[in-house]
């Protein structure tokens, strides 16, 4: 038998019936995630063509992308707060997970969250599971060797009606990280750099595999910044083999395996990793002990540079290029530090864990917030919430100026009425910094957590590490 | 699904690098729980002013691209976000295809289910393409061919899963639905 990755390892076990020339193979899905946005047209086709969702216990629905942040206490509430076309979508949701019997984490649910986040603090999100969601950044599962891709909603319809989907199967792509990280970089610096270095579409068509010896000192929640990112640079997903990191973060999970059927799922979990001799069809090196924190200055996360760098000049060959310094009114050949900066988001899927907001509270101790910025903290679940709240976090944000908000997506796609101002400039710990994304004509430059909470104590954008000591 | 056997327009072309979904369709537009009327807010911050009235410069707005069911894009078009609105709005808006060096794979997907041609051409024919906006096109679902002014015939990948549901008007879901049987084997072999 030939050696195997990962991935492939993953993908086999999944086969319900296997690709031909003809037709695709049938991948059968172990977790489905379900959220408001891209679910209603989707229950809608299963209501008109008389079907049923097939497995429901295999589908997790929460409510996150155009939640307030705002704390509410009833419906009435609610709908003050929100966006009216928002609060019928929450409506929504409501009932379709009540027509077709579907268990909703909603509004006044303790488990409720950004979907990347809570399917792994539930323990729902395991090793060598099949995992998808109406949502890019579903490969953040990835970070405890699922293979978890994003869908669109007439994929979500089949998943609900089927539990699986018709799929081709990508290439595979060894991203090996090599090395130990400085102090004052972090993972969200390891993912910009590795799309500074493929491009925004280097990874098109193929799944990552994460690997080196940079790995094992990388906790999950780290992992799960580098895989949530890996659609930024155009796969269908990343992945981490599972190691003793991912089955102690596992262990005692509410959904996760207990007693018994936990040492069976162990023992399957361990027959994962890749072969040693596994090949991949392409491969990339990056010596992580050389990074430093990452901005980005552009419109694409790939337009991205060290913190102390100058914005490079566009060539002729790329319009877009200087469309987007147009855009973002910045110049080329200056120092990207030290640009003032309007706000500063952290939260999103992709940094709204504990540990990334004990970083931002490590930078905001015992200091303010600049005058003319407004920063907004934003847990990526209630149960970061709380956590949060039992360390004192919130108070240390509050105590510096900044606003400490309910959990929800909220700025990272500007849906729920979180928007940055048109032509202000945002430093935010999310993944994306098209135009408009955060608010019409906002312009965001992404960084990591130390970095953006950096800047929001300098007004400007600031390097960290002078900050840390 | 309609079934489509080919599509005969003049191009629209927009010669921009990595057009992200949430430029084709910003998220505030998403907040919406049918398919229908998407197409008002295409390219919606590119289309519209911010006073709301249309800006007269972008190429959708020129009154040569009226009516021109081809767009012609940069490369890495649909990048970003899994969005099925983006297709649902280009759709909406009138397109029916679109050209490009390289489409992101999320979108490239939920395109062929929606029967929104995506078209993978190479650099030469892409640029040839770009720097003649409104030429007369004719892609061709069966054979895979794009032909070009002048008898200039090139062909497009197209997966032939896909090729037939577009060419028949087939819905995959029923494709699924008729492998019940085996889902069901799987499940009790698998334990899930
Ligand atoms: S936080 Fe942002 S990227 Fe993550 S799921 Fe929500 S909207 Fe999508």
């Amino acid at each position: 038998m030939s050696a195997k990755s990962l991935f492939e390892k993953v993908w086999d076990r999944h086969i319900v019936v296997p690709e031909s020339a003809e037709t695709p193979a049938i991948l059968y899905i172990d977790l489905h995630l379900v959220h408001e946005v891209t679910s209603p047209q989707a229950f809608s086709l299963l209501r008109d063509a008389g079907l049923k969702v097939r497995r429901p216990d295999l589908t997790l629905s929460t409510m996150d992308h155009s939640t307030p942040t705002i704390s509410v206490g009833s419906l009435q509430e609610l709908k003050v707060v929100s966006e009216p076309a928002a609060f019928q979508q929450i409506q929504q949701m409501e009932r379709n997970c009540e027509d077709f019997g579907l268990e909703l984490r909603g509004m006044d649910s303790d488990e409720r969250g950004i979907v990347h986040v809570i399917g792994p603090e539930l323990g729902a999100t395991q090793p060598g599971k099949t995992i998808v969601c109406g949502d890019s950044h579903t490969s953040t599962h990835g970070a405890l060797g699922a293979l978890a891709f994003g869908i669109g909603t007439t994929e979500v319809a089949h998943v609900l009606a089927t539990q699986c989907l018709l799929q081709r199967k990508p290439r595979t792509f060894a991203v090996n990280l090599q090395g130990r990280l400085p102090a004052g970089v972090t993972a969200k610096d390891i993912i910009l750099a590795i799309i500074g270095k493929i491009g925004v579409d280097g990874g098109t068509g193929h799944a990552i595999e994460y690997r080196g010896s940079a790995v094992v000192s990388l906790s999950i929640e780290e992992r799960m910044t580098i895989c949530n990112m890996a659609i930024e640079g155009g796969a269908r997903t990343g992945m981490f083999a599972p190691d003793d990191a991912t089955y102690e973060y596992l262990a005692g999970r509410p959904l996760a395996p207990q007693g018994a059927a936990w040492d069976e799922a162990l023992s399957r979990w361990q027959t994962l990793p890749s072969d040693d001799d596994a090949q991949f069809d392409k491969e990339v090196s990056i010596d992580v002990s050389a990074l430093k924190p990452m901005v980005t200055f552009g419109t694409n996360p790939g337009m991205v540079i060290p913190v102390d760098d100058v914005i490079p000049s566009p060539t002729l060959s790329d319009p877009g290029f200087a469309k987007a310094l147009d855009y973002m009114a910045l110049e080329p050949g200056r120092p990207l530090a030290g640009t003032p900066v309007d706000v500063v988001f952290i939260g999103s899927c992709t940094n709204s864990r504990m540990s990334d907001l004990r970083a931002a509270a490590r930078v905001m101790a015992g200091r303010q917030v600049a005058d003319g910025v407004q920063m907004l903290v934003v847990p990526g679940s209630a149960r970061v919430k709380r956590e949060a709240e039992a360390e004192g976090l919130p108070e240390v944000f509050e105590a510096a100026g900044a606003q400490w908000r309910e959990p929800g997506c909220s700025m990272c796609l500007a849906m729920n009425g979180d928007y940055v101002p048109a032509g202000k400039l945002a430093v935010s710990t999310s993944n994306r910094n098209f135009e408009g994304r955060q608010g019409k004509g906002a312009r965001t430059v992404l960084a990591s957590p130390l970095t953006a909470a950096a800047s929001a104590v300098s007004g400007t954008i600031s390097d960290p590490r002078p900050l840390i000591g | 699904m309609e079934p489509i056997t080919e599509i005969r327009s003049r191009t629209a072309v927009l010669p921009l690098d990595d057009v992200d979904t949430d430029q084709i369709i910003p998220a505030r537009f998403l907040r919406t729980t049918v398919r229908e009327g998407l197409g008002e807010n295409l390219f919606a911050d590119w289309r519209y002013n911010s006073d709301g009235e249309k800006n007269a410069s972008f190429v959708l707005n020129r009154p040569e691209a009226q009516g021109a069911q081809i767009l012609v894009a940069g490369r890495n078009f649909g990048c970003g976000s899994s969005r099925e609105h983006a297709p649902w709005a280009l759709l909406d808006f009138g397109f029916r295809a679109v050209i490009s060096t390289e489409i992101a794979d999320i979108f490239r997907n939920n395109s062929l289910k929606n029967g929104f041609l995506p078209v993978v051409v190479d650099a030469g024919i892409h640029g040839w393409l770009l720097e003649n906006p409104g030429v007369e096109l004719t892609l061709d679902v069966e054979s895979r061919a794009a032909s070009l002014p002048a008898g200039r015939v090139t062909e497009y990948p197209l997966e032939s899963f896909s090729r037939y549901c577009i060419l028949n008007g087939v819905d995959q879901l029923g494709f699924l639905l008729n492998h019940a049987g085996d889902i069901s084997r799987f499940e009790s072999r698998a334990g899930v």
